[in-house]
């Protein structure tokens, strides 16, 4: 299937779009990275800078539910990992930043457009943290799902977007294991521990369920992507990845998985589930989830209570150098 | 010149007893300046300091657990017992560490600087003391905190010098927090035995040097000291802010679900 490119929005003739196009699009089918001063269509850099931001902006709303559990951490052991964990989650934010501002996007631009509610990020975020194995399902069911949709991102067509995911999806084999270590311990535990773990999985699986995005019957975002080697899997082929990967694992921890549909079938080997809400789905990164508002009113404070520093950090870098202390070594 | 004190378990009871008292104090100290540090994970300014905030954090209560591993080598309770399962007036930290600050960012930089000259002054003393295990944890931890240290004398000129607002807020964040940050050198019972000992100079000693070093950074960044400002002490006795009951109570609140399930 061709994609047609906008002649108007590439500020191009529609032979030379056609021309440039066809290079474009057969340094992708050879695998070439596309880099930020390699002509590009509008189309492409607008989808990506869509995508990327949308990364970004689920990085750092997803370090909200589990960074309200550091205080609360039970062992030095726990603590300094959720916290080295959520540390990493703002750090991959501000990786995804940086490649989305390789394509002309702003920092500054993109913080404004999460905390105006003008852009969206991921469905799990938008629901809270109750108890404290929440935070177990989330480091190894949502970084879980996270790893598969990363790891074959990682290998799409934009140079520093791929370079970024590299780095991140290595990090995150950290928060998997960091994760799956706490499942197995609470679900080891006594009765009360494994309550609240399924109670946690309970609450989490229909948005894990959700996670990959919209089923691909319905998906409308895929073919320009996957045409141009930004997305190489599908919706439903992640799913069914991540399903393949988890379901296992969790059966044999004695995890109910609150689903009465889930199976597999032997003859295709794809699991079978209850088709997802995706009404819900929509609604929910619309900004209709059960704490939408509290993520993005908590970003916004944030920032709005740190605009002082960033207006000083800006003025003194105008400012003549400031007279550095001698350090005592 | 003072005899050195090779092993844990070359010490009288009453010099034991001593040490065990500064380690409290330099544990308790570490993991709670961490928890405060790690307060702003996922809130602060810009995502660099975000980050850095939460490396340091992480430092410091690396640091505390080091220090109450040593505790536990000289027959105390182990780590997390010590931190999750104590209670308010068993703590020895310092006020100025209890004190809240979650939204002000002013406060948390200036509180982290003047806590992390003093942590280093400490460590640089200790790695010159008389005991030995001591003195080598000494030398391996101040070289993690220089990277604290200049953040913090990068820092405090930057939003000293960087709008009037700002200079504005580190000012009050100075005067409010600086006779707290006096209160860290506390005199104990413990300290003539350390000093005679060799294992660490005298509390007042340790204050001019620290006061010395940030005087030095503050008048470069344009903040200034009043001279009269009289100590805030009461910590290393167990008297502390409110705020520390609060923190104590967040901090405790899973471990208390069940004190002997794993996590
Ligand atoms: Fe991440
Ligand atoms: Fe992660």
């Amino acid at each position: 299937m061709v994609i047609a490119i906008d002649p108007q929005l590439n500020k191009l003739s529609k032979e030379e779009c056609e021309r440039h196009l066809e290079v474009f699009e057969g340094r992708i089918a050879r695998g070439d990275k596309v880099e930020p001063t390699d002509w590009m269509p509008e189309e492409y850099r607008h989808q990506l800078i869509r995508l990327i931001h949308v990364h970004a902006n689920s990085e750092i709303c997803g370090a909200l539910p589990e960074g309200k559990w550091i205080p609360h951490a039970p062992s030095f052991k726990r603590k300094m990992a959720l916290l080295a964990k959520v540390q990493d989650e703002v750090g991959h934010a501000q990786l995804l930043y940086r490649a989305a501002e390789t394509l002309g996007a702003s920092r500054q631009q993109m913080i404004e457009d999460l905390i105006s509610g003008k852009s969206k990020f991921s469905n799990v975020f938008h629901y809270p943290a109750e108890i404290w194995t929440d935070v177990a399902i989330i480091a190894w069911l949502i970084d879980g799902a996270a790893i598969v949709n990363q790891t074959m991102m990682s290998d799409g067509s934009y140079g520093p977007y791929s370079r970024a995911l590299k780095r991140i999806c290595y990090e995150e084999a950290f928060h998997l294991k960091h994760g799956y270590e706490m499942v197995v311990t609470i679900a080891q535990g006594t009765k009360k521990q494994r309550e609240m773990l399924q109670d946690s999985l309970d609450r989490w699986w229909p948005p894990i369920m959700m996670f990959h995005g919209p089923a691909d019957k319905v998906s409308k975002h895929t073919t320009m992507l996957v045409q141009w080697g930004v997305k190489l899997k599908t919706n439903d082929e992640q799913r069914q990845q991540f399903l393949r990967q988890f379901v296992p694992k969790m059966l044999d921890l004695g995890l109910h998985i609150p689903d009465p549909n889930l199976r597999l079938d032997e003859k295709t080997g794809e699991w079978l589930y209850t088709e997802p809400d995706w009404d819900e789905f929509k609604r929910v990164i619309n900004g209709g989830g059960p704490v939408s508002g509290d993520r993005v009113a908590t970003r916004k404070l944030a920032h709005e209570e740190g605009r002082w520093v960033r207006e000083a950090l800006a003025a003194a870098a105008t400012n003549q150098p400031v007279p550095m202390p001698t350090m005592t070594d | 010149m003072i005899a050195t004190i090779d092993t844990l378990h070359d010490m009288e009871a009453s010099l034991k007893s001593a040490v065990i008292d500064l380690l409290y104090r330099l544990a308790d100290d570490a993991i709670i300046i961490g928890h405060r540090g790690s307060e702003w994970t996922g809130f602060a300014p810009i995502l660099e300091e975000d980050i850095a905030f939460s490396s340091m954090a992480q430092d410091d209560m690396g640091h505390a657990q080091t220090f109450y591993q040593m505790l536990f080598e000289l027959g105390e309770p182990d780590p997390d017992t010590n931190v999750f399962a104590r209670k308010l007036d068993q703590w020895t930290c310092a006020g100025m560490v209890s004190i809240s600050s979650q939204r002000d960012w002013a406060m948390s930089l200036v509180r982290k600087y003047f806590y992390d000259v003093a942590a280093s002054i400490r460590l640089d003393a200790l790695a010159e003391g008389a005991l030995v295990p001591l003195a080598q944890l000494a030398r391996k931890l101040r070289s993690e905190k220089k990277y604290h240290l200049m953040h913090g004398t990068m820092w405090i000129p930057r939003l000293g010098t960087g709008t009037r607002e700002s200079h504005q807020l580190m000012q009050s964040a100075v005067d409010t927090l600086y006779p707290h940050a006096l209160g860290m050198f506390e005199p104990t019972s413990a300290d003539l035995l350390l000093e005679q000992a060799g294992v660490c100079p005298r509390e007042d000693e340790l204050r001019k040097r620290w006061q010395a070093e940030v005087e030095n950074v503050l008048c470069g960044a344009t903040l200034k000291v009043d001279a009269d400002m009289s100590p805030v002490f009461g910590g290393r006795a167990g008297k502390h802010p409110k705020d520390l009951m609060a923190l104590l109570d967040d901090m405790q609140l899973v471990y208390n679900l069940d004190p002997h399930a794993k996590w």
